[in-house]
């Protein structure tokens, strides 16, 4: 027998549930005086540097129907397109900006929003530029593994005709899929389906 | 010398084969919620392998205390007491520190604290059914709640959930982002439930049981349960392939 490699298997993922609310966001949910606030609920405050940005969208099933016990989160590069993390090498990120949302999606509608600001290039590993994006992860009761996509921004068209990721969609109809619309100044709709004609691509980065 | 005490490459691929389908019909909810179209794997980048950091100055001193972090003061949650401790740690074994873990579950009947809830079973007022802590240096994390009750739910007319608690993890980049389930060591629930045999293997399903641990224990106190948790690991190299000029 040659030598093992002694990797461990991750472990399986599960659905999160209907009740995911109660975990992630348990303000959101009626359970009030655990957590001083819901984590993700704020991303920034009066001295986060770069353009203040609103992000809406709704996700919808196969059938057209939108999901209202889902929970959105979004990670971000800041301005200058540097990320909150201990794994950021390149440099001190914006003190004043998280990077991470989170959103248990309205009550009603189930439609998310996140207060956020434009995020900064980043860049793909090759050292080529890829266009400003920010990261989603979709979990819900029915999904089994959290889905994995991106948001790319309709007025920046030159950075997307050149984004490493975005050229690798085979069936550029879907490309679409991954931009978000800009509705009035600063505010963009973006959408999400998980299955369909109009079906959202999804990464397995 | 670079440090290579830790792992620098890119993130490992999911083994989707290991994980849930997206798509299984006996969990009848997934079937208008999977996604079709094959997803594009590429590697991962600086935008999957940085991560959200969490302050030990958000986590409340009950925050890992489910027995008492919605109880009245000098009360606690009603059920079997249990402590569930374990190590969060990467595909390399490594033990992943200052990482936010969250649970949530249901009360001892088996009740979640939800709107949406339906179940005859009665709430606790004692019990809010959700905490979180940050994982040590090592990786490890604890706390401590009851034992959740099983409880029926709407897909086959007669399925029941075993007992059991949901986890959020993070890890350090945000392409380890993972939520599951951990089961209970003999619950005979675990094997007929429709959620659980959305995973493929039985080897992989048995990696969601938390083994009892009564070394772990406290005598006439609280049963323990050890529940370690994988998430993905990096590459060891630094090296990428990257073409000739960049």
């Amino acid at each position: 027998m040659p030598q093992s490699l002694n990797y461990l298997n991750e472990s399986p993922s599960q659905t999160a549930g209907p009740y995911v609310h109660i975990g992630c966001t348990p303000n959101f949910s009626g359970i009030n005086g655990l957590y001083r606030e819901d984590p993700g609920s704020i991303m920034l405050n009066e001295k986060t540097l770069g353009d203040r940005i609103s992000i809406r969208g709704g996700v919808y099933d196969g059938m057209g129907v939108p999901l209202k016990d889902a929970l959105v989160e979004i990670w971000q590069a800041d301005a200058a397109g540097l990320y909150a993390s201990a794994e950021e090498t390149r440099g001190q990120s914006d003190p004043n900006f998280s990077g991470w949302g989170r959103s248990p999606g309205d009550m009603e509608s189930g439609e998310f929003v996140f207060e956020t600001i434009r995020p900064g290039p980043v860049p793909y590993p090759d050292g080529r530029i890829q266009a400003p994006h920010i990261t989603f992860w979709i979990v819900a009761r029915g999904i089994n593994t959290g889905l994995h996509t991106r948001l790319y921004f309709d007025d920046e068209q030159a950075a997307n005709a050149q984004d490493p990721i975005l050229s690798r969609i085979e069936q550029r109809q879907r490309l679409d899929t991954l931009i978000a619309k800009s509705e009035s100044s600063g505010v963009y709709r973006f959408d999400i389906h998980l299955q369909g004609p109009e079906e959202t691509v999804f990464f397995d980065m | 010398m670079t440090d290579t005490s830790r792992p620098r490459g890119g993130y490992i691929q999911r083994d989707r084969g290991w994980h849930p389908p997206a798509y299984h019909p006996g969990y009848k909810t997934s079937v208008t919620r999977s996604p079709q179209k094959a997803l594009l794997s590429l590697p991962t980048t600086l935008s999957e392998e940085t991560g959200p950091v969490f302050s030990q100055s958000i986590i409340g001193p009950r925050d890992n205390d489910l027995l008492h972090n919605h109880a009245a003061d000098g009360e606690s949650a009603i059920g079997s007491r249990i402590l569930v401790y374990g190590q969060v740690r990467d595909q390399s074994g490594r033990g992943l520190p200052a990482t936010l873990v969250e649970v949530w579950q249901a009360n001892a009947g088996g009740r979640y604290r939800h709107q949406k809830e339906t179940y005859l079973a009665p709430l606790d007022p004692n019990f809010g059914g959700c905490g979180r802590c940050l994982t040590d240096a090592q990786g490890y994390y604890e706390f401590r709640s009851v034992l959740p009750g099983p409880y029926p739910w709407p897909n086959g007319v007669n399925d029941w959930r075993p007992s059991h608690i949901h986890f959020s993890l993070f890890g350090e980049a945000f392409a380890q982002r993972l939520i599951t389930q951990m089961y209970f060591e003999g619950d005979p629930l675990i094997w007929k439930c429709p959620i659980v045999n959305t995973i493929p293997s039985r080897q992989a399903i048995e990696d969601l049981i938390a083994p009892l641990d009564l070394n772990a224990s406290i005598p006439m106190d609280t049963l323990a349960y050890r529940f370690d948790i994988t998430l993905r690991g990096r590459r060891q190299t630094y090296f990428e392939n990257r073409p000739e000029g960049l």
